[in-house]
């Protein structure tokens, strides 16, 4: 699966450069935390190993999802789904790979947007 | 292209393989964190003779800090909830805060199929909602009746606090608080309202309020005669 | 066989595995319909947490393992009668196993995450075993039905079958284990709970056997030899009376430990002491015992609805048992009355829903597609012509 996303981010960059690629609204964006090509790459396993120590250790390190939506929601929506231009769904459509993070996660940044009460 | 598409191949593959060999470990990771760790035991001492019967402050603060509805249907999350006791012979009433009592030996953990229910490092005990299936065998063991099935979709979670339908969950210490060095939401609000009967803290430190108050007074755990030796320690019982 | 016969028996044969396919579908609807909208549309809830699916579930996998007596005696105790038996035991394990676990797995609130349950283990937790248990049930009575029903494997079948025999009963026990090991709740953390899960599948098991033996006989328009149907139907009396004693003896050392459970369980509980003492112990014990005993009664078609009722009872008693059990407040505070807004203190209520019955269904469409094919396509028949009953 990973060579394969690689494949495709690779492809549409480079050889098949007139393919619709994703018009993604990266949100407030600015400096990722690693290179950017290497989370378009990484930033599922990343993310994996980050739940996993952040759960069991309580280690809150840099590939938090929370600081992914943080600064990649959109500003339209407050959020990084709900359109095919938003950030991780724009991209998780396009590869065709299921995306159920934010069935459990928040999509919204901590900063604003945040509603009390929850359900 | 292609010694491009391998380079990111390599790196990609060579940071993934320093995080199999030091999981956790990660120079970057210790920066950014430290683990929780195993010289502390947090817990709470509840003092039953300063919770007033009727304030739910507590319940409400925690449903606030972790976005739970609030709803008392029976399908409902609960993780913290009011006991209004009554002792049978002498009719005495009794008022407190129910929840997950953070056993040292909590069954949850012991039945879990799938190992997702857990005990950190320092002692607080939690459901990776990540592993969970939701076979609900940990309700069925867990003396307390503390925790609760998510049985319908969630929505707008608070972003420290990820919940979703189909998991198993409790109070969870609000380690996500816990983490930044703070107190629980339950503890605080009870202070606010003036009554303090939560005291939250550091069991394994001799000199911290809990540990220095836990050996002054008589306290007990609740089910002590099962063994489990919680976190939460109860006075005037 | 003639021409006209072998096609009506065809069409009857497509009309059953579509009747069972129907059940089948109804139960899947069912069960994406409660993963779509989570478990509020079940009656199960935050103090009854497992409901009609466990019960359905639950009656499956401990018939599974009790079916396989009928091969047991046979193989490990070298009986003919039963020896003839055993491949139709066997199939009938393996269907009621599925059934069951199909049952167990899609009622969890993850149903699409059960592969975690391989991935991720953990080795103090009794459900984790059962995984184990389970699939290797699976897997040993496959072996053992191919040493049966392949002539150069014939010799293994004896050990094969001391390998099934000794894994299904280490298999109930785990089951029983589930509730054995709950110690807080009152209804369960009793070590009789294995042995008492043991023996209701013996009866459970051959109350099933009966009623498909019974289906292919009569499809077949076979007479079962009448020394064997009195072999079957004391069998079938026995286990039926040791259920019994160990049910009686489950709830009179319970109620020396808790009273006020068994006060609401066997008498002041409504629906529970109602489908105990008219469900299990009418209904599901005394009546059959009536039917298989008493003089000039007996016959196969008595044994064959006694064996109906014992499968109705087990129903009953598993209700009771763990829809009850659960319902009774937890003892969280001895000494005090408590309430609260989480049903501490108050009867836990419960009311199954449609769609977790239909779940509980469509498992028992699973066993009875694989039976029906099964002896279909593979000659699973039971024939006496070459074995004297009285061995």
């Amino acid at each position: 699966m990973k060579l394969i996303l690689a494949l495709v981010f690779l492809a549409s960059g480079v050889a098949f450069a007139d393919v619709s690629v994703p018009q993604l609204d990266i949100g407030k964006g600015g400096h990722c935390v690693d290179d950017p090509k290497f989370m378009r790459l990484n930033h599922g396993d990343l993310l994996k190993h980050q739940r996993t120590i952040t759960v069991h250790q309580g280690i809150r390190g840099k590939y938090s999802l929370a600081a992914c939506v943080d600064c990649h929601a959109s500003r339209k929506n407050n959020s990084v789904i709900g359109t095919d231009r938003n950030f991780c769904q724009g991209c998780h459509v396009y590869a065709a790979v299921k995306l159920d993070c934010f069935e459990c996660h928040s999509s919204r940044p901590t900063t604003v947007g945040m509603t009390e009460g929850g359900k | 292209m292609n010694s491009g598409r391998r380079q990111f191949i390599g790196r990609g593959g060579a940071m993934l393989a320093g995080l199999a060999i030091a999981p956790g470990m990660l120079l970057y990771d210790l920066a950014h964190g430290r683990p929780a760790s195993g010289a502390v035991r947090w817990g709470m001492l509840i003092d039953t003779s300063r919770c007033e019967s009727g304030c739910d402050d507590c319940v409400k603060a925690c449903n606030k800090e972790n976005g739970l509805s609030g709803g008392t249907g029976p399908a409902d999350v609960q993780w913290i909830r009011k006991l209004e006791l009554k002792d049978s012979r002498t009719g005495r009433g009794v008022s407190l805060p129910m929840m997950c009592q953070h056993c040292e030996e909590p069954p949850c953990v012991d039945v879990c199929p799938t190992a997702a229910s857990f005990k950190r490092a320092d002692g607080i005990v939690l459901v990776d909602r990540h592993l969970c299936i939701g076979c609900r065998y940990c309700m069925m063991a867990c003396p307390y009746k503390a925790r609760s099935f998510v049985h319908e979709p969630v929505h707008d979670q608070k972003p420290d606090v990820p919940r979703g339908k189909g998991t198993v969950e409790s109070c969870t210490l609000c380690v996500q608080r816990v983490d930044r060095g703070e107190t629980t939401a339950c503890a605080e609000a009870c202070a606010k309202a003036g009554h303090k009967a939560i005291l939250f803290g550091n069991l394994n430190d001799p000199g911290s309020e809990i540990s220095r108050r836990i050996k002054a007074v008589a306290s007990t755990q609740i089910r002590a005669d099962l063994g489990l030796n919680p976190g939460l320690h109860y006075e005037g019982l | 066989m003639d021409l006209l016969q072998a096609r009506r028996d065809t069409r009857i044969f497509y009309l059953l595995v579509g009747l069972g396919a129907l059940v089948v579908a109804a139960g899947l609807v069912a069960a994406h319909y409660m993963e779509e909208y989570g478990h509020i549309v079940t009656g199960m809830n935050n103090q009854i947490v497992w409901g009609m699916p466990h019960v359905f579930a639950i009656f499956m996998i401990v018939a599974a393992s009790g079916v396989l007596n009928v091969a047991s005696i046979g193989s490990v105790f070298g009986k003919p009668p039963y020896k003839t038996r055993a491949p139709l035991s066997g199939l009938l394990s393996i269907a009621l196993l599925a059934g069951g676990l199909s049952v167990l797995m899609l009622d969890l609130g993850r149903p699409e995450r059960i592969i975690v349950a391989a991935t991720h283990f953990n080795p103090t937790s009794v459900f984790a075993w059962n995984v184990f248990l389970y699939s290797g049930l699976f897997a040993f009575v496959g072996i053992y039905l191919w040493t049966m029903m392949e002539k150069r494997m014939n010799p293994w079948s004896r050990p094969a079958g001391l390998l099934v025999f000794v894994w299904r009963i280490i298999l109930t026990t785990g089951t029983g284990m589930i509730f054995a090991l709950l110690v807080a709740r009152q209804a369960y953390g009793t070590a009789i709970l294995p042995p008492m899960f043991i023996v209701m599948s013996f009866a459970w098991g051959l109350a099933v056997f009966y009623i498909v033996q019974a289906a292919m006989y009569g499809w077949n328009e076979m007479e079962l030899n009448p020394a064997i149907l009195k072999r079957l139907k004391n069998l079938l009396g026995l286990f039926i009376l040791s259920v019994i004693y160990l049910v009686a003896v489950y709830h009179v050392t319970n109620f020396a430990r808790h009273a006020a459970f068994e006060r609401f369980i066997l008498a002041e509980g409504g629906i529970y002491p109602m489908l105990f003492w008219g469900g299990y112990v009418f209904l599901g014990s005394v009546l059959p015992l009536f039917l298989i005993y008493f003089p000039r009664l007996g016959g196969k078609h008595h044994v064959l609805v006694a064996s109906m009722l014992v499968i109705s009872g087990s129903f009953c008693l598993l209700y009771v048992l763990i829809i009850g059990g659960q319902a009774f407040p937890l003892s969280i505070f001895p000494g005090y009355e408590a309430r609260s807004s989480f049903g501490d203190g108050q009867i836990g209520s419960y009311a199954p829903s449609l769609p977790e019955i239909l779940l509980g269904c469509g498992g028992l469409g699973v066993s009875f597609l694989i039976t029906t094919i099964g002896v279909r396509a593979l000659n699973f028949m039971p024939r006496d012509e070459n074995t004297q009953a009285g061995d």
